[in-house]
């Protein structure tokens, strides 16, 4: 059971990922975008990492999707055939990304990587919070300096001449 | 699902299309979007190797830091897709060389 619905939600985020790619329509890609980060939340619940899982969906989806979906909307006039813009250059794209992809499986395949056999744990949140509150105190200091100076610069970037 | 490669790989595919998405997209939230997706796996690339190296909870910080940064880049870079668009009525990267008329 828990084997079908993993490979449900790989190939859901998977196929959503390829029409984010492929679409021709700028809001039905950002729609698939939905399914993708919903997906990639998924592979984080089977990661044990809930808090993650529970940030992606609140930022990703709750966001940044729809910031996304604000810059289509702002930019585009919705019914016209102006919001549909192809890719150029498909051939040579997908043989660079086609080799990068067979490079990184092989990598992937190849190395022999560590195994390291654990518990699941009890709660994440606790020492996600206390990690964040003794070893990474200044890195979180730093990144609230980054948003504050990401709103301002928005803000500042966004707002009409006069 | 305990294998590790699983999760790679699927980060790989995601990773993948995101390039495919940055080099190929003529507009600029389409390319938005592909940086979205290579944020993705390489967080995904995160929280496996924390839960397959002995569920080291630092891997966990690196991801919501990632996705701390993924939200403040996507709003300054929105702000100035808007400001490219207020300038030249078009957002294809092929055609913004500069942001001021």
């Amino acid at each position: 059971m828990t084997n079908i619905v993993f490979w449900f939600f790989v190939i859901m985020t998977i196929t959503a990922a390829l029409m984010v790619v492929l679409s021709k329509n700028l809001i039905y890609a950002a729609i698939a975008l939905l399914f993708t980060f919903l997906g990639v939340a998924a592979m984080y619940v089977f990661l044990w990492a809930d808090f993650i899982a529970g940030t992606q969906v609140m930022i990703y989806i709750g966001g940044i999707l729809i910031l996304l979906l604000f810059g289509i909307m702002l930019t585009h006039k919705i019914t016209s055939v102006r919001i549909s813009h192809t890719n150029v250059q498909r051939v040579e794209g997908a043989l660079i990304v086609a080799a990068i992809f067979v490079g990184l499986v092989w990598m992937i395949n190849f190395t022999p990587w560590l195994k390291v056999t654990t518990q699941e744990p009890l709660q994440t949140v606790h020492s996600i919070g206390t990690l964040l509150m003794t070893d990474f105190l200044l890195p979180f200091e730093v990144a609230s300096v980054l948003l504050l100076g990401a709103l301002i610069g928005a803000a500042v970037l966004a707002r009409k001449e006069t | 699902m305990n294998i590790l490669q699983v999760y790679l790989t699927l980060a790989a595919v995601l990773f993948s299309l995101g390039i495919f998405a940055v080099i190929t997209r003529r507009n600029a939230i389409a390319v938005l979007m592909g940086i979205e997706l290579i944020l993705n796996a390489a967080n995904l690339n995160f929280i496996a190797f924390a839960r397959f190296g002995g569920m080291n909870f630092s891997g966990h910080i690196f991801a919501l830091f990632v996705i701390v940064l993924a939200a403040a880049e996507v709003a300054v870079a929105l702000a100035i897709i808007i400001n490219l668009y207020q300038n030249f009525k078009s957002i294809n990267v092929d055609e913004a060389q500069q942001l001021k008329q």
